[in-house]
């Protein structure tokens, strides 16, 4: 004796559903295959339900009127013989294919060196090691979502060996050994604390700087310039600038624009020590101080003298988007004369820079900020003003000079309008 | 809210949008009377009367060609293939004159018509009465290709597609008719046509989709949850011309994806889905682009057995879903 379930039938296209209208049989009636067992309806005809087999009705599962799914059992009915086709359901196919993956990933290792797209850009983004990562994928293949927990637990493999990307500050000296730590003060580090290799670029920087520090002397000067006229010229045309041009006219520019102007005045602040002598450079190449996230960069305006405001604005969107996207070329930070930092985007209005080795001096401009500013006639004005802050080799550079040069950079600026000049 | 079913999203909309506005009108092959062979427009027949919903010779090449003459002269006819597989004798007056009146005129006419279509497979109809046609419209600039998948989503496309300015195919498929039920609001709302839906928030792998294929990945995500497996699903909802941002969205947000189609493998609108994919997103990807569609062979088969071979299912979808997820 076995039960077997009688289903809903499909009674046609797109028919998914039928209602039992009325039962024919009932619980305890004898069958035989094909006798109608009720009468079906659906939105598209009335139609009746044959039976599957011949045997007892044992149990009606759908009462008249409900609304059955195509499959599912409407009643059951219990057959004589036990010879029958079980009904098959295939869901094993579902379980080995797991079991396979599952065994693949456990043993066999032969996707862990097949790195996708999203793999290599995250590892070279993060600088991780991939030879270092445990892969949960199929045979053992690293996934996104690997790295991306790597990343965010900050626990990353790094390579051990690392080459040494230099930003070439320096070009025409060969740069003297500097160590880089006197003496290192080790403090146990505790859980928590993120200990973090200090290489590459981070390297180069803190072996200039240190450089820097330790061999020049150096002096410092700063001056107030009252730039409310330059203010009021770029905020004229920089709406129009930006449509046309399709980058910002930024007030740097007028500043890199400035020093060139009065470098070529003074070019004794546009030279380099070399021990036992002093070498004037004839290019007035500036570097300007592009920073990321983490580390420093100064690529180099060449030829800024022979260039416009226009020209200027220009070079310094263009290298800013290489050092974002990593695409700065060494060439881009050779032959650097004199360097310019635009610390007033950080909102400094007052800072002491270090020399770009081996060059005389570094200009910082610092934020324009407004003032009340005691004007002639004794009468009070706001004011735009921002302070520019020069340091000096000391070495090679004095007061008197620098004076000069810093009070030239001020009258230049001072004078910057629409009537006196053009960006272009 | 009312639960309606698919079908009856569609002949709500469509006694709606005639009941606001009476250049609005119907015509097919027993459209009128019989209210269609899926009852599609069931009593609309007798709602608006026989100048308002026409019966038609069989002859799909006239009732394009006269939608069109009528759309150009300010009606906004909606046009009824009684299966989508009959639309070939129209293919003609689609392409060649709906899709580029507006552009060979210079904007002195346009097309504003619907023309709806049940398609696809799984009902046992065989090959006259099963086939996806949608890809032999998909690159015909001046068409738009609507493809519902939910009763909501069928009544506010359809609404949208009827007041669109120019021509809409609209391929319902019939599977869903009476198969896919869901609340539908009273009120009149419409569904910006050429934007893709997200009808399942996921991270582990993303499932790009349209049509029945939808609630195949619905029911297979519910299952694989269970196994930790997070599916993202996007439902294509137009797939001409697609929503190219939302495609890109979607496959960076996980970086393995799915293109699931009932339609045979090579030149199916997912072709174009992946291209989109490995055009602007190769770096987010974690995984080959892996599509799940019938087999490349001509037709949907009678047998039930080869019927169930060449269709997709959420047994297939499912096991297509957990290889990706295993990658």
């Amino acid at each position: 004796m076995t039960i077997q379930n009688i289903t809903m039938p499909q009674l046609g296209e797109s028919v998914t559903e039928g209602t039992i209208e009325k039962w024919l049989i009932k619980p305890g009636d004898q069958v035989k295959k094909y006798d109608a067992l009720a009468e079906v309806q659906t939105d598209k005809v009335t139609a009746e339900l044959p039976s599957s087999f011949t045997g007892t009705i044992s149990e009606l599962i759908a009462h008249e009127g409900d609304t059955i799914e195509v499959g599912k059992i409407v009643c059951t009915i219990e057959i004589e013989d036990a010879v029958v086709n079980p009904p098959t359901v295939t869901t094993h196919s579902k379980e080995s294919s797991n079991e396979d993956q599952n065994t693949n990933t456990s043993n066999e290792k032969s996707m862990k060196t097949r790195y996708s797209p999203a793999v290599v850009r995250l590892a070279s983004e993060h600088q991780i090691d991939l030879t270092q990562v445990e892969g949960s994928g199929a045979s053992g293949r690293i996934t996104r979502k690997d790295i991306q927990k790597i990343i965010e637990t900050g626990n990353i493999p790094k390579a051990t060996k690392q080459k040494v990307e230099q930003p070439n500050i320096a070009t025409q000296q060969v740069i003297p050994e500097v160590k880089l730590t006197n003496h290192i003060e080790t403090q146990p580090s505790s859980i928590g604390d993120i200990e973090i290799p200090v290489s590459g670029v981070r390297r180069a920087i803190a072996k200039n700087m240190v450089m820097s520090t330790q061999e020049i002397p150096h002096a410092w000067m700063m001056m107030e310039v009252d730039v409310t006229d330059l203010v009021s010229y770029r905020d004229s045309i920089k709406e129009d600038f930006k449509k046309k041009e399709g980058y910002n006219l930024t007030y740097f520019a007028f500043f890199v624009k400035a020093v060139s102007q009065a470098l070529k005045e003074f070019p004794m602040m546009n030279s380099q020590w070399q021990g036992d002598k002093i070498i004037q450079k004839k290019d007035i190449n500036l570097s300007i101080a592009v920073t990321t996230e983490d580390a420093l960069y100064v690529p180099v305006i060449h030829h800024a003298d022979d260039k416009s405001i226009k020209g200027i604005a220009k070079e310094v969107h263009e290298l800013a988007i290489k050092v974002r996207s990593g695409k700065l070329k060494s060439e881009d930070m050779q032959g650097g004369t004199f360097t310019v930092n635009n610390t007033g985007s950080f909102g400094s209005v007052q800072s002491m820079g270090i020399i770009n080795y081996p060059q005389a001096a570094i200009l910082q401009i610092e934020s324009i900020v407004k003032r009340p500013v005691i004007m002639n006639g004794g009468m009070f004005a706001a004011r735009d003003m921002v302070n520019i802050c020069l340091s000096i080799d000391h070495r090679i550079l004095d007061g008197f000079v620098s004076g000069k040069f810093l009070a030239r950079v001020k009258e230049i600026l001072e004078n910057i309008s629409k009537d006196t000049t053009s960006i272009y | 809210m009312a639960v309606l079913s698919y079908i009856d999203a569609i002949t709500l909309a469509m006694k709606e949008e005639m009941e606001r506005d009476e250049r609005v009108f119907i015509l097919g092959e027993d459209v009128g009377r019989k209210g269609g062979v899926f009852k599609a427009t069931n009593g609309l027949y007798e709602q608006f009367g026989e100048d308002r919903v026409i019966d038609t010779p069989l002859a799909e090449s006239a009732i394009a060609g006269v939608g069109i003459g009528a759309a150009m002269y300010g009606l906004r006819p909606i046009a009824e293939m009684q299966f989508a597989d009959f639309i070939m004798p129209a293919v003609n007056q689609i392409v060649s004159e709906a899709a580029k009146v507006r552009y060979r005129s210079n904007n002195d006419w346009n097309c504003p018509m619907v023309i709806r279509a049940p398609f696809g497979g799984g009902v046992h109809g065989a090959l006259y009465h099963s086939q996806s046609v949608e890809a032999v419209f998909a690159n015909q600039p001046g068409l738009k290709i609507v493809i519902p998948s939910t009763p909501y989503d069928a009544k506010g496309l359809l609404k949208a597609a009827i007041r669109d300015d120019d021509p809409v195919l609209f391929f319902e498929h019939k599977r869903a008719y009476r198969l896919i039920k869901g609340e539908v609001p009273d009120d009149d709302y419409t569904i910006e046509i050429g934007k893709a839906d997200v009808k399942r928030e996921g991270d582990d792998i993303t499932v790009i989709t349209y049509g029945l294929g939808v609630h195949f990945a619905l029911q297979a995500a519910e299952r694989i949850e269970k196994d930790g497996i997070s599916a993202h699903i996007l439902d294509l909802r137009t797939i001409y011309p697609l929503d190219q941002e939302a495609i890109i969205e979607a496959a960076k947000k996980t970086g393995k994806v799915l293109l699931i189609t009932e339609d045979t493998k090579e030149g199916s609108v997912m072709s174009e889905v992946a291209a989109i994919i490995a055009e602007y997103a190769l770096f987010d990807l974690d995984a080959p682009i892996k599509r799940l569609a019938g087999p490349d062979v001509p037709a949907m088969p009678y047998a039930p057995t080869m019927e169930k071979f060449f269709m997709i299912s959420p047994e297939k979808v499912e096991q297509a879903m957990r290889e990706l997820a295993a990658f």
